[in-house]
């Protein structure tokens, strides 16, 4: 008998979801002006989760200027009492997170593992990092008064629901901005459970408000000119036509985009953390992340050993129902994304490369890919250039370093990189020459509070995280 | 890993050029793929959050069970210790004589001969330390003496300690054969040879990359099993010192064709601690190596945890320590 | 016949700035403000009756002046607008000062290759190197401080003491960029304690080719005010120079040329604005781009194009470019990158025991 695991569903018991959810503006939940919802579901099995308010202009308008009541109050506070809300929230957030694990996974579609021990611990240490910063903007290095920008039009993706919210509220409440949130519009729940947060925190009124809706709505929030800071994480496309609507005006601008990261390997590489630093860098959340390593460059020599190992350890991948312990890949986000994915795959094949992923059983409802190889790559390709934002890595070859770096820069993108071998000055001089805002050496796709995260090029500009971070939400 | 070669032929002939020399030893086992040690740590930590319920816990504990080397390595061993050990590792739990009898007993070689006696018919092996165990300080005419000698008084396996002080000091030929003479020691006239299981210290060997080149050095050499330890010292087994010992059988069957055996001693006291164990065989060698024949837990108090997880399995109750017996 | 001299007979004495198109330039000889009318013996009619009219001539028997031949900088050589024009430049008054290329798109795609091209050299090299080179910069300006207090002096209708000023500000703000290059990656990276066994450092890196337009009414303060923040952190900058008052400027690059500034670093560029700032913003190997000298819509149109690429967008502002320059400049123009590395344990027995 071979070890089979036998199911072990995390309980969705901890969660309660309400049949329908309001708008929150100026600390209560209330309808979309015009009365429109819509659905979300659960993207394993397409399970109708809730109907949600669907914001529209005049919801974007009330927000905002609930924000800007609540700015004035709210900036005047001193910094360790600003703080002290932010600290009760990391708590809470501490306190309910196997509930919004949970509710994350259900939403979103990725394996409870990853919510669990993942996204849940990041979004609370967010917040408690950036609590602390509350009363220490002086020595920032921003000189010894920075004033607050106002308030903060946020639009955040569904890859990470929860996480980019904490990445966009935490900095925007520290530093006294007043913040107005649009989450995805396949993923709106977790951000209307953080609008609970706020209440059990006792945070004021209109400091935080949330509306659920589609790309309308943000593009309301980003053109609503009482908003003084934008910030957005998505794709490069939208990012560039955010852009153009704020070009002119005195908003403050920052923005994540898309990447192709490079992950090099040589051939004097920690050969199993290399393979699992590659997994983790294309799998993780179904490779719908926007620094995933989803441009394996491997040193021709040692190609051959290193795609056997990566193919046995991709057949120990588990796919399957999110909410089991045990599964490594959930679903893919949307039925959209999905046919994205399956697109850019059947044009990898027909441009030629070759294409593999091991044999796997993929539920039948809801919306799943298989991970996949691309090998037989080169820059040339579509899968080589194009961000898929799935699980489907593809692998080219470099022979000296210098031809590694060249590869690994050439694309419009500047996110992510990853350098794998065991020589210490070879990984100096490559993180040099990496024109990419984060890179992980003998490492992948590692987060913290504490680390500005953010793009060169067409990746965006400005940085989430550290004491970078704090600029993007100061008037400096 | 060494590349993986199409015929196991081609990858053994290659590893005999390694060991020509110590220079060319060396050379070999310092180009091994070095180990990241947070990345390895980080991979043995997240195999550890499996989470393994109901039937496959049931399997998973049974399976451990057999996989036991049930061991008492004390100054103070007697031949009623050792008989007793042996009647409960046939028989772990008097309440329940469908539970899976340990894959051997452990013992001193001046053990050997009662334990042999006491487990026959069980179809438990025998092991024995050698080798002046657990500091394997002696002169190597000692250390073959008493591998004979427990050989001769019928272990069915021998668990070898490697000289860690010339390991260190860079003379790996010499104790490379320095386990081979120990496995020609292990061979019988008449029967099967004694399997070696070569026990590398790991503590004592301090780094990650030094695990990996004493893992292979010992294969090379002819060892049947590679163990981590002897329970003896501060640092025992430890999930990830165990996965590398795993990653290089993996990849030392991959390249030469032939299966090692692997085996964690020392620490490893809870059922959901053998139950990790389990799952990094499971993901790391899959199937084959799943089997007391090719994994071996060294323990003495893992059984009793794992008949008392059996028990609450079987009845739905937690069971207690008066509950499983105490030899 | 230059196009603004062209022009003026329509708008005046107002300067360059017009839409017209442009004639040949002249190949041959040019009056200077110094020079007699008669004595450019070659014609251009036009730029000469203009300017011999307003400048007079000398007395007795004149040396004639040797006049300077005004050049853009691309990649480090001195050559003529691609376009073969020129617009004539003239002092505050409307006197005729000389004529300066009018730089054409291609011109500014040129700059680009050249900055693009010198970048990985000048990012690369020491911050201490770039530091001793901007240091020398303020060297060379100082020795040719009588020239450019005069030619500020005319190209913004000052005071030869508060043209003057200006120099010695242009001058020391070399010298405090200079000082800064191998200090902003202690005030603008940091030392990230992580939550795990991880080495992590942010590092602030050059953007890349930066477009700057220059301000229009500081010629030499303001544009240096540009420039200097933007190269001393490594970036290799295309400028484009005050349209009215380009000869500061260009005169300028005859100084980065005798500074080991390697060519290509900073590219100058005269001209009009409006014509060079779309091919600029729109271009998509300029990362960033300063519109300093970019006014009302043409600003807004600049940055809606430096979209295209996600340029990095320094929107105008008034400036004082005689008070302190503080660091915004310098680090407006960075990226910052993060580089993790596990630092694990010495030895196996270390952190997971």
């Amino acid at each position: 008998m071979a070890f089979d695991y036998a199911p072990a569903p995390e309980s969705r018991s901890v969660v309660d979801i309400a049949p329908s959810y309001g708008l929150f503006i100026d600390g209560e939940f209330r309808e979309a002006a015009d009365g429109k919802v819509f659905k979300t579901v659960s993207p394993a099995n397409e399970e109708v989760l809730s109907e949600v308010a669907d914001a529209g202009e005049a919801d974007v308008d009330a927000a905002v200027r609930a924000a800007r009541r609540a700015f004035a109050s709210w900036s005047a506070l001193p910094g360790a009492e600003r703080g002290k809300y932010l600290f009760r929230i990391a708590r809470i957030l501490q306190e309910r997170s196997r509930e919004l694990a949970v509710l994350e996974t259900l939403d979103n579609g990725k394996p409870i593992r990853e919510t669990r021990d993942a996204d849940l611990p990041l979004v609370a240490a967010h917040f408690f990092y950036h609590a602390g910063w509350a009363d220490k903007l002086s020595h920032a290095g921003y000189g010894p008064a920075p004033q607050p920008l106002g308030v903060a039009g946020q639009i955040i993706p569904w890859n990470f629901p929860l996480l980019m919210l904490a990445w966009k509220i935490a900095p925007a409440l520290a530093t006294g901005n007043t913040v107005v949130l649009k989450p995805a519009e396949t993923t709106p729940l977790s951000a209307l459970f953080f609008a609970d947060v706020c209440r059990q925190a006792g945070l004021p009124r209109g400091v935080v408000n949330i509306l659920t809706g589609h790309g309308a709505a943000g593009a309301a929030l980003v053109a609503h000119p009482d908003v003084n800071k934008v910030a957005f994480t998505g794709s490069t496309a939208v990012g560039k036509q955010i852009a153009r609507t704020v070009a002119g005006t005195d908003k403050k601008l920052t923005l994540e985009l898309g990447g192709k990261g490079a992950n090099i390997v040589f051939d004097d590489a920690p050969i199993d953390q290399a393979v699992e630093g590659i997994v983790n860098g294309i799998f993780f959340n179904q490779g719908q992340v926007c620094c995933a390593g989803s441009r394996l460059l491997v040193q021709e020599s040692i190609q051959d050993e290193l795609l056997d190992s990566l193919k046995r350890r991709l057949g120990t991948l588990r796919i399957g129902d999110p909410l089991d312990k045990n599964t490594d890949i959930g679903a893919i986000n949307s039925a959209e994304q999905l046919a994205r994915i399956t697109a850019l795959a059947e044009t990898g094949e027909a441009e030629g490369a070759t294409r593999w992923s091991p044999e796997c059983e993929l539920p039948g409802s809801g919306y799943w890919f298989a991970p996949t190889l691309f090998t037989g790559v080169s820059q040339a390709h579509t899968v080589a250039r194009d961000e898929i934002f799935g699980p489907v890595l593809s692998v080219l070859t470099f022979r000296t370093p210098d031809e590694a770096v060249a590869k690994a820069n050439n694309t419009p993108y500047g996110l992510s990189a990853g350098i794998w071998t065991e020589k210490g000055s070879r990984i100096l001089a490559m993180a040099n020459r990496l024109r990419a805002g984060v890179v992980w050496a003998n490492t992948f796709n590692k987060f913290d509070p504490t680390s500005p995260f953010g793009g060169y090029k067409e990746s965006g500009f400005g940085r989430e995280g550290g004491r970078h971070g704090l600029e993007a939400y100061l008037d400096v | 890993m060494p590349p993986v070669t199409t015929t196991a032929t081609a990858g053994t002939a290659a590893l005999a050029d390694a060991t020509a020399s110590d220079a060319a030893l060396r050379r070999y086992l310092h180009g091994l793929p070095g180990v990241d040690a947070v990345g390895l740590e980080a991979r043995a930590a997240t195999l550890g959050t499996r989470s393994i319920k109901t039937t496959s816990k049931a399997y998973a504990i049974d399976l451990a069970i057999s996989m036991i080397d049930l061991t008492t390595l004390e100054g103070a061993d007697t031949a009623g210790k050792v008989r007793s050990l042996c009647a409960k590792g046939a028989h772990p739990d008097p309440t329940d004589r469908e539970t899976p009898s340990v894959a051997a007993i452990c013992v001193y070689p001046d053990m050997a001969g009662i334990a042999a006696e006491a487990v026959r018919g069980t179809g438990i092996k025998v092991a024995s330390v050698a080798t002046a165990f657990p500091a394997g300080r002696a002169a190597l005419p000692v250390k073959l003496a008493d591998t004979r000698d427990a050989v001769a008084a019928g272990a069915d396996e021998v668990d070898m300690v490697i000289d860690r002080g010339a390991f260190l000091s860079g003379h790996y030929l010499q104790v490379f054969e320095e386990i081979r003479a120990v496995k020609e020691a292990c061979a019988r006239e008449k029967g099967e040879d004694a399997r070696l299981k070569v026990i590398f210290e790991t503590g004592e060997l301090s780094t990650y990359d030094n695990i990996r080149r004493v893992s292979w050095l010992a294969m090379m050499a002819g060892a049947d099993f590679i163990k981590t330890s002897t329970g003896k010292v501060a640092v025992n087994a430890t999930p990830a010192n165990t996965l590398l010992l795993m990653e290089a059988v993996r990849d030392y069957r991959a390249a030469t064709g032939t299966q090692i055996g692997v085996k964690p001693a020392g620490g490893i006291r809870t059922s959901k601690d053998a139950i990790k164990y389990l799952v990094m065989v499971n993901e790391t060698l899959g199937e084959d190596w799943l089997s007391g024949r090719w994994f071996r837990f060294g323990a003495s108090s893992l059984l009793n945890d794992l008949l008392m997880q059996r028990q609450k399995l079987r009845t739905g109750r937690y069971s207690g320590p008066d509950y499983v017996t105490v030899d | 016949m230059s196009e603004s001299a062209a022009k003026k007979k329509s708008a005046g004495t107002s300067g360059p700035g017009g839409t017209g198109k442009p004639g040949k330039s002249g190949k041959t000889g040019r009056p200077g403000k110094t020079a007699v009318k008669s004595a450019d013996s070659a014609g251009r009619s036009g730029a000469a009756a203009v300017a011999g009219a307003e400048q007079g001539a000398s007395g007795g028997a004149p040396r004639l002046s040797v006049l300077k031949t005004y050049k853009l900088f691309v990649g480090g050589k001195f050559p003529r607008s691609e376009s073969g024009r020129v617009y004539e430049v003239t002092d505050s008054k409307g006197g005729w000062l000389a004529n300066a290329p009018l730089s054409s798109r291609k011109d500014a795609r040129d700059a680009v290759s050249a900055a693009r091209k010198a970048f990985g050299g000048w990012s690369g090299a020491t911050a201490y190197n770039r530091g001793q080179v901007l240091y020398r910069v303020a060297e060379m300006l100082e020795g040719r401080r009588e020239q450019f207090a005069a030619e500020v002096a005319d190209a913004e209708g000052r005071t030869p003491a508060a043209a003057a000023a200006q120099v010695d500000a242009a001058i020391d703000r070399w010298v405090w960029y200079a000082g800064w290059s191998d200090k902003v990656a202690q005030i603008a990276g940091s030392a990230n304690p992580v939550a795990g066994p991880y080495f992590n450092l942010s590092t602030p890196e050059p953007t890349g080719v930066v477009a700057v337009l220059a301000p229009q009414e500081s010629s030499l303060l303001g544009l240096v005010s540009v420039v200097a923040p933007a190269i001393a952190t490594g970036n290799t900058v295309v400028v484009v120079t005050s349209e009215r008052s380009p000869l500061p400027a260009l005169s300028l690059a005859e100084v980065l040329a005798t500074s080991d500034v390697p060519g290509g670093v900073v590219n100058v560029l005269s001209g009009r604005a409006a014509e060079l700032g779309p091919p600029l913003a729109s271009h998509q190997d300029v990362n960033a781009i300063d519109l300093a000298g970019a006014q009302g819509e043409l600003a807004v149109e600049l940055e809606i194009a430096a979209a295209d690429n996600l340029k990095r967008v320094r929107r105008p502002a008034p400036v004082d470019w005689t008070a302190d320059p503080g660091t915004d400049r310098m680090l407006g123009f960075l990226e910052t990158k993060t580089v993790w590395h596990p630092t694990g344990a010495l030895g196996a027995a270390g952190s997971a025991y």
